[in-house]
């Protein structure tokens, strides 16, 4: 009996580090690595020009058609404040989706330089950000992870695709 | 009892409400004096299902409560109950109150029990009202009764059954033979019968394959109750059984066959008598799951409400089903010629094209089609409102209803029918006069309510006509005057005049009633018919009567589009909004301290919106009013002029929404996508000229 607890036990063990496995798409901007939950990425398409929306921050590109959708584009380098590249036709753009509490899907596409890799990340290793105070906002970063001695920076893609909140402070 | 039954409650519902509309229909076109068995055959059998369901799903409250109306109904359809007014009275009342509560059990509110008491017991009476004259009237029954009973009581100690059986019409459809069965009662005992004919109509009226009949049957011998089940079992639903002991009756009183005590198998006692079973077993249920099934019921419960189906015609399918097989013809020829193409196959493709494009626009207006319902379901409800206030109001009143087939878009449909309401209460009660005075004025006494529907152009006309005494232009300029709203020498057209009763807390109606004359619905009308993107408009004549006309685009979804262009960029402006497009000249271009700029339009100052400053355009172009273009927009009243570049061309456009994935943007209502893919903003006329005022 004690050999098959032990036994349960041992499997379990193995269930629970498969199940803290966790799959992030990375990708860089300038010198860094960002990783996004895999199950929030719908695609990955080249960059293609948008509709202006006025009156909105400028990280906030403008508008596309997604196949029927209205989808708005956002500047992820603008928007962590890392400075402006021109776009290429090599340029990335990542589609995220999530669900909201309201049970509707919410689609945002995020441009980036280059999308690198899938990582498999244990969840147990993910360290918390750092807090650098109010000189340095990391409140899109859910935690670090580090793959073959790079960091990578996980970001939250809920608050990311939270556009109301973000923008009384930005208003330009 | 595993399945989850909540997947059922919508349809469930959604049955009910349809149920419950043609019983309302139904009740109202009950001409009293010469009664259709259709007509209550239709009501009887839409109580009949709204019973059964809810018995199904437990809610006992509504089946019990279908229960009585339908016994009533069931008498009604039977011939046993005359049809008067006021038993279809407390039948309306009713349907009502089944509405309610329904709806309460829809947003998992409590019944409100008073009202259901209240018309419980008002059906009650009506029916034991009928029960004291069915009981004069089984009198004549009593002497072949009494029959038996001496019979009986000359045997005194005889052994076996008395039999009361009494077939429904319809018993020999069902394939069952009364002859057969008696047959097999001789088998068992000494069998002796009496038939009762004082059912059996005139030969004329009567139909060769209904049964009339009824019959007294005793049976003597040694015979278990269960050989006699046996027979009858065939028939028990669709007669009136009685089963009585020849023995017992001797032991105790003989008057054992009266009416009361006989154990009556009818069809609707062996309903009640399982349902409550039923119900416990099912509430035992949910009990035992309570904690987790109520968060379920919680959740499915708001899906529920969310969620909206909509029934179509199986011809709309059709055609659409039709029009994808022409669309995929089209497009298999398409790669026909495009695998191996050379440029002797131009006109092919060329064809090919132009057929695909007519196949989607098809396919386009079909699917549109799809959302669109006849505006009947707004219309339906208003015989029922007219009935119930004309006699409130003790006024004489023919509705007439034209264009029900009229097709409008089903959110239209839906938010169209409050205002409709308000208008037609406000027709009824301001509108027709008193029957006296109708007299009085040289009309007939009854006057006339007309709502018509007709399309026109790309909008649906409905119009609120009645013959009554029309708008007074005096009473309303003075009421206003008195109110503060204009100066006492204004000068006002016709138009501007009815105008006034748009304004909020503008009445002209002497005394405030229950129905109308408080002075807040017409704005608040008005304001729904905007916010649906149509305007509404009255033409009256004193004495004649007035017309309100509702104009209304024909669907929410698709909008006549003016593009625009400003700087590199596109923008979409609703077509219903442009006045006018025009070129201004230095002259007509003034400064208001300063800064603002209007510009002169006839007797009009304008205030100009650039667009380019308010869009934050980046442009090297126009900067200069005279060289780009001006559009006047009008938005909720509000005008001024819009500064753009260049007007490209007009389109129907359809909308899409920018908050689905994105937010609500200051100035703009949502978006569409252009020919070429590329995505164009809708501007939201009333926001910005708000915007502009910033």
């Amino acid at each position: 009996m004690a050999e098959e607890a032990k036994q349960i036990d041992i499997d379990e063990a193995e269930d629970k580090k498969i199940e803290n496995l966790v799959q992030f798409l990375s990708f860089t901007l300038g010198d860094e690595e960002y990783g996004v939950d895999i199950l929030c990425v719908q695609e990955i398409r080249s960059w293609e020009p948008v509709s202006r929306i006025p009156n909105v921050p400028s990280y906030e590109k403008g508008v596309v058609n997604l196949r029927g959708a209205i989808v708005p584009i956002i500047d992820l380098r603008e928007r962590f404040g890392i400075g402006h590249l021109e776009y290429t036709t090599l340029t990335v753009v990542v589609v995220l989706q999530i669900r909201t509490e309201s049970e509707q899907s919410r689609v945002m596409g995020v441009v980036v330089d280059s999308v690198s890799d899938v990582i498999d990340v244990d969840k147990k290793t993910i360290q918390s950000a750092p807090n650098f105070g109010a000189k340095v906002s990391t409140e899109f970063i859910n935690g670090l992870a580090s793959v073959n001695e790079r960091m990578v920076m996980l970001l939250d893609v809920e608050k990311l695709l939270k556009l109301d909140d973000l923008n009384d402070e930005d208003k330009r | 009892m595993s399945i989850d039954m909540e997947q059922f409650h919508q349809v469930f519902f959604e049955e009910s409400f349809e149920g419950l509309d043609i019983m309302e229909s139904g009740l109202l076109n009950l001409d009293l004096g010469d009664v259709d068995d259709e007509d209550i055959n239709t009501i009887f059998r839409a109580a009949h299902s709204i019973k059964g369901g809810s018995g199904t799903f437990g809610f006992t409250a509504v089946s019990d409560f279908t229960h009585v109306m339908e016994t009533l109904l069931d008498e009604m359809r039977d011939g046993r109950r005359l049809v008067a007014q006021q038993v279809v009275d407390v039948l309306l009342g009713s349907v009502d109150c089944l509405k309610e509560m329904l709806i309460a059990i829809q947003d998992g509110n409590d019944i409100d029990n008073s009202s259901v008491t209240e018309y419980q017991k008002a059906l009650e009476i009506e029916l034991n009202g009928n029960k004291e004259d069915a009981g004069a009237e089984s009198v004549n029954n009593k002497s072949a009764e009494e029959y038996v009973e001496q019979t009986s009581v000359k045997n005194e100690n005889e052994q076996g059954w008395n039999i009361t059986f009494r077939p429904h019409n319809h018993l020999l459809k069902t394939g069952n033979d009364p002859v057969r069965m008696f047959r097999e009662l001789a088998e068992l005992g000494v069998l002796k019968s009496t038939v009762d004919f004082k059912d059996v109509p005139d030969f004329f009226d009567l139909d060769p394959e209904e049964s009339h009949l009824s019959w007294k049957l005793k049976v003597v011998g040694d015979i278990p109750e269960i050989e006699i089940n046996e027979i009858f079992d065939w028939v028990e639903g669709d007669s009136d059984l009685a089963i009585l002991p020849l023995i017992e009756k001797n032991i105790e009183t003989p008057i054992k066959t009266s009416p009361q005590v006989q154990k009556t198998i009818t069809p609707q006692q062996t309903e009640t008598n399982n349902k409550p079973e039923e119900e416990n077993s099912f509430k035992a249920e949910t009990e035992i799951k309570s904690d987790t099934k109520k968060k379920s019921k919680k959740r499915a419960k708001e899906t529920a409400n969310t969620s909206s189906s909509i029934r179509v015609d199986t011809g709309k399918i059709d055609t659409l089903i039709n029009m994808v097989g022409e669309l995929v013809i089209t497009q298999s020829m398409l790669s026909l010629v495009g695998e191996s193409f050379e440029l002797s196959k131009l006109d092919q493709l060329k064809n090919g094209l132009s057929q695909l494009e007519r196949h989607t626009r098809e396919l386009q207006e079909s699917v549109m089609n799809i959302r669109m319902l006849p505006i009947s379901f707004v219309f339906s409800r208003f015989p029922r409102l007219v009935h119930d206030l004309s006699t409130k109001l003790e006024k004489k009143i023919e509705l007439v209803l034209v264009g029900e087939n009229t097709e409008v878009d089903k959110t239209v449909v839906e938010l169209l029918s409050d205002p409709l309401v308000h208008l037609v209460r406000n027709s009824l009660d301001h509108g027709i006069e008193m029957p006296a005075d109708r007299s009085a004025a040289g009309k007939p006494e009854t006057g006339t309510i007309t709502l018509e529907a007709y399309h026109r152009g790309g909008n649906i006309v409905i119009e609120v006509r009645d013959d009554g005494k029309g708008l007074n232009k005096d009473i309303l300029k003075a009421k206003a005057v008195e109110k503060g709203l204009i100066d006492e020498d204004a000068v006002l057209t016709d138009k501007q005049i009815y105008e006034l009763i748009f304004m909020a807390g503008f009445s002209t109606a002497e005394k405030v009633t229950d129905v109308s004359g408080r002075g807040v619905g017409m704005d608040v009308v008005r304001r729904n018919i905007q916010s649906l993107g149509g305007n509404i408009e009255i033409t009256s004549e004193l004495g004649q009567g007035s017309t309100i006309a509702i104009h209304l685009p024909l669907t929410l979804a698709i909008l006549d589009g003016q593009s625009i262009a400003v700087g590199d960029e596109r923008f979409i402006i609703p077509l219903g909004a442009i006045v006018e497009s025009i070129n201004i000249s230095e002259e007509m271009i003034n400064r208001v301290v300063g800064k603002g700029e209007t510009f002169r339009l006839r007797d009009e100052y304008l205030p100009v919106v650039r667009m380019h400053d308010i869009f934050d355009v980046k442009t090297v172009k126009a900067t200069k009013l005279t060289e780009g273009l001006v559009v006047v927009v009008d938005g909720h009243g509000m005008r001024c002029g819009l500064f753009i570049d260049d007007l490209l061309g007009q389109q129907q456009v359809v909308i899409k929404s920018l908050e689905a994935n994105y937010r609500k943007v200051d100035g703009v209502s949502g978006a569409t996508i252009l020919g070429d893919g590329s995505v164009a903003l809708i501007l939201d006329i009333p926001g910005l000229v708000r915007l502009s005022n910033q």
